[in-house]
């Protein structure tokens, strides 16, 4: 079976820290910024865990913002 | 593997819809009315008919959707979207007209207009944020709103002696002889986001085939008006809100 890598770019920008995302997430690979806010004061989405990205996107599915650019490859 | 030989535009599977521009969209985070909107712009992208679509809107949070999809809009006073979508469909009869409109709007100053277009059966497609709460002005009970819940101006919960019961719309449109589709979906996880999806689309399809009237309500979240987290809104509409409003197809002919 093909092995298949994904990655994400939040805009960070335009991220509202809802945290839909990250509970979507079927592999653990996100997490809000515990620290880091953006310009508009919400702690934002990142890839906390990224080798566990599968490219599935249902993290941008669910975002209401359309923060999310999902890439997947089949290696 | 090194994240910027993934991140590649070949590699690309999801990104914003086209039609979704890059202003900041008003909504609390974690709003449905977000996820709605992007569904409404890949189903016009992916249809072609950016430029045969004319959308209706009326107050509510979703007053301002002109400001994030790029295609022609028409405001319309509280409730008389309907109404105002009848005459541009029938001005317009090759156009795809579509109304975008919450509980509040539909179910309480607009139900007239709605059972009336539905039953002339207009060549239109209703999109129905049902969130069971008038999010614009704060949170106030709605007619959807249900049976126990609490809202500004029903503290201690819906009381059904005083109140009434929560309105099922759908089951009543289903019921008027002009409506061709009607149907009830979510936007809460993938699986749901890609079936209202589809719903939308026959739902256009529907409107351009000219078949009558199609209904899309979107069982919804307004985490604001509901005082809970996003991800705990979800949750309370599963366990809840489906029980009186549930999902699937009432109407397709
Ligand atoms: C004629 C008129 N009456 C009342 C209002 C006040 N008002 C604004 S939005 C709203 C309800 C909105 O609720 P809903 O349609 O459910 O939209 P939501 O914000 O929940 O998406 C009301 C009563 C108004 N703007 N115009
Ligand atoms: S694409 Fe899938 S696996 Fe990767 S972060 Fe998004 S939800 Fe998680
Ligand atoms: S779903 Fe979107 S807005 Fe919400 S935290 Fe994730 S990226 Fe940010
Ligand atoms: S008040 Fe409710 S419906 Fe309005 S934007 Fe906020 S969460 Fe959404
Ligand atoms: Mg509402």
């Amino acid at each position: 079976m093909a092995k298949i890598k994904g990655a994400v770019v939040v805009n960070k920008e335009r991220c509202k820290g809802c945290e839909l995302c990250v509970v979507a997430c079927p592999s653990q690979v996100l997490a809000l910024q515990p620290t880091e806010v953006n310009d508009r004061g919400y702690h934002y989405a990142f890839m906390q865990n990224p080798d566990a990205c599968i490219g599935c996107a249902s993290c941008g599915l669910v975002c209401p913002d359309g923060c999310i650019t999902v890439y997947k490859v089949k290696l | 593997m090194d994240i910027n030989e993934i991140i590649k535009p070949e590699n690309l599977v999801y990104t914003k819809p086209r039609l979704m521009n890059d202003n900041p969209m008003h909504y609390c985070p974690g709003c449905s009315h977000g996820v709605v909107h992007k569904l409404i712009a890949e189903v016009i992208d992916e249809m072609g008919i950016e430029e045969e679509t004319i959308g209706v809107a009326p107050v509510g949070c979703a007053v301002f959707a002109y400001n994030y999809i790029d295609v022609d809009w028409i405001e319309a006073a509280h409730g008389r979207a309907p109404a105002i979508a009848t005459a541009v469909k029938r001005l317009n009869p090759k156009k795809m007209v579509f109304t975008y409109q919450g509980d509040g709007d539909l179910a309480a100053i607009g139900t007239a207009e709605t059972i009336h277009a539905c039953n002339r059966g207009e060549n239109i497609a209703i999109i129905f944020i049902n969130n069971g709460i008038y999010g614009m002005t704060g949170g106030q009970m709605a007619p959807t709103t249900l049976e126990g819940m609490k809202t500004s101006t029903c503290p201690y919960g819906r009381n059904v002696a005083l109140n009434g019961y929560p309105l099922r719309i759908a089951e009543l449109v289903e019921r008027v002889d002009g409506t061709c589709y009607v149907t009830r979906q979510s936007v809460h996880t993938p699986a749901a986001i890609r079936k209202a999806k589809k719903a939308i689309r026959l739902a256009f399809e529907n409107s351009m085939a000219g078949k009558g009237t199609s209904m899309v309500e979107i069982v919804s979240t307004c985490n604001s008006g509901w005082k809970m987290s996003p991800v705990k809104s979800n949750q309370w509409m599963e366990e809840h809100m489906f029980a009186k409003y549930p999902l699937g197809d009432l109407k397709n002919v």
